[in-house]
Parts: structure tokens; sequence; C-alpha cells
């Protein structure tokens, strides 16, 4: 399925696969700190309701 | 018609981001993928470049949002400063990271692109010097949000370093129009009339900077609300503790 490279597969593949690596990354990243900072607010909103 | 000026709101730009992102986001997986997909799977090879060609796809894309990041970063900056809206500055601080990721790519990219075609994996050119300055001033901006308490003089610091690093930000785009010496070629896309990159090669290049500048509004969206919730969270907390 990939495509014929030639003599230069390996540094078009790496530029691929490292680039899709750093975008994945920080995706995740952003997505698991929008979790974090959702469930912790929550959290803290929730207290302040039963303590009022 | 809704002013602009609402969005510094912190609730209105909740309540808008809560369905706009998810179109955004999903606009990028797309757009990203079709440009992607096109440019990998369904280009010829160069005549002289080969297969490396297929690099373009991901670093003009990049290099192109690495110096947007930073000039949308200036203006959140600037709005901060003259107008004191805390949405704005939380915009920039989430726009930091997603545009020292944008160099990354467009350095490492440039690199394995350079080795073949140019002998070298680097060399100090004009381009590439003021990108590498510009990959550190994304980090001394990071470093700079992470190091400072309040979050108020964080941001007044902060954009003061990022109007700084706009100078290094505009050089990496220009510096290639008025240096002429060094390894990196003039500009791949220009208004200017001649053809420069044939049409088999820029329009999956055009659909991979859509796709990326899309990346990149829906990371800054979702970070933005992120640091939002933070923000109310501590608030909440320090309210807390003074009762």
């Amino acid at each position: 399925m990939i495509p014929e490279l030639g003599r230069y597969a390996t540094e078009v593949l790496s530029a691929y696969v490292v680039s899709l690596a750093l975008l994945g990354g920080i995706v995740a990243w952003y997505w698991l700190r929008a979790r974090a900072a959702r469930s912790q607010l929550d959290q803290v909103e929730q207290r302040q309701e039963r303590n009022e | 018609m809704s002013s602009f000026w609402e969005y510094a709101n912190p609730r209105k730009f909740m309540q808008t981001t809560d369905w706009l992102l998810p179109v955004v986001a999903w606009s990028a997986v797309v757009v990203t993928a079709t440009g992607l997909i096109w440019g990998f799977f369904f280009t010829p090879d160069d005549f002289r470049q080969g297969s490396t060609v297929k690099i373009i796809f991901l670093h003009v894309p990049s290099a192109l949002m690495a110096i947007n990041a930073w000039i949308m970063m200036l203006v959140a900056s600037l709005v901060w400063v003259v107008r004191r809206h805390h949405v704005s500055a939380l915009a920039a601080k989430a726009a930091a990271p997603v545009g020292l990721i944008m160099t990354m790519i467009a350095l490492f990219t440039g690199a394995v692109w350079g080795q073949p075609m140019w002998g070298t994996w680097w060399a100090w050119d004009p381009r590439l010097t003021s990108f590498l300055i510009l990959f550190l001033l994304y980090l001394g901006y990071i470093a700079l949000w992470a190091a400072i308490e309040d979050p108020d003089t964080g941001a007044d610091l902060t954009a003061v370093l990022c109007l700084v690093g706009t100078v290094f930000a505009l050089l990496s785009r220009y510096a290639a129009f008025f240096w002429s010496q060094g390894l990196h070629q003039g500009a791949s896309l220009s208004l200017q009339s001649g053809t420069r990159v044939d049409w088999a090669y820029k329009a999956p290049l055009y659909v991979s900077m859509a796709g990326f500048a899309l990346i990149f509004v829906a990371l800054v969206l979702a970070g933005t609300r992120t640091e939002i919730r933070n923000r109310r969270m501590k608030a909440l907390v320090a309210r807390e503790r003074m009762a």
C-alpha cells in the first residue's frame, strides 16, 4: 500500500512518522488536560454546592 | 449583530466553543487526513527531488503555522495589554505549545529533507537560524508562564516577550526575501505570477495547510477552555479558603 519511495524512503517515512507522533502527542496532551480540568472543577463546584 | 468583544466574557466563550470546538476538531481531522493522504499516496515523485518532495505536505504547513501561531499570540497579547481581557491572555498561553510543536515539525522535516538535497542536516542559513531562535522563544515563553504564579503578572511579562519575539517570527517568514545567501530557497508559494510549484503538488499542499490551520484553531480553543476552567477552579478554591 505504501508508495514506492525509492532511496529516500527512510527520510520521507521518518518525516511522516515523527510529525504525526508530535501532532498526536499534543492532541492527547490537550485532551487529557481538558478532561482533568473539567473533572477537578466539577468536584470543587459540587463540594461548594453541598456546603452552601 | 453580536460584537467580537463579547467573547472576552469567559461564559460567552465557553458557550460558543461548546458547539464550535467539535465542528472545528472534526474538520481538522478530515481536512488534514485528506491533505496528507493525497500528498503521500497520490502525488508523483519530483524529477529532481524524487520522493522527498512528499515532505512538503508537512514542512510548509507546519512552518506556516509556527509563524502564524506567534502572530496570533502577539495579537492576543496586545488585546490583553490594551483591553485587559483575560480570555485573550489565556488564548495566547494555550497557543504557545501548539506553536512549539509546529516549529519542531518544521525543523525536523526541514532537516530530513535537507540532508539528501543539500548534503547537510543543518546550515546557519538566515531562515533556518531565525526558525531555531523562534523555537527557543517558544520554550522561553512557555517557561515564563510556568514560572510566574500571579496570572496577570504572567500575562504582562509574556506579552512583552511576545512583542520582542515577533521580530524573529517575521524574520523567519521574510528572511528568504531579503537575504539571498543561504541554502533555503525562496518562498514556495507566492501571489506573484510564475509557476514555482506544480498544481499536482500545490492542490494537496493547500488542503494540508488548511488542515494544519484547523488543528491549530481546535487546539487553541480546547486549550483556552482548559485555562478558563483552571482559573475558575483556583478562584473557587481561594474563596473556599477565605470563607
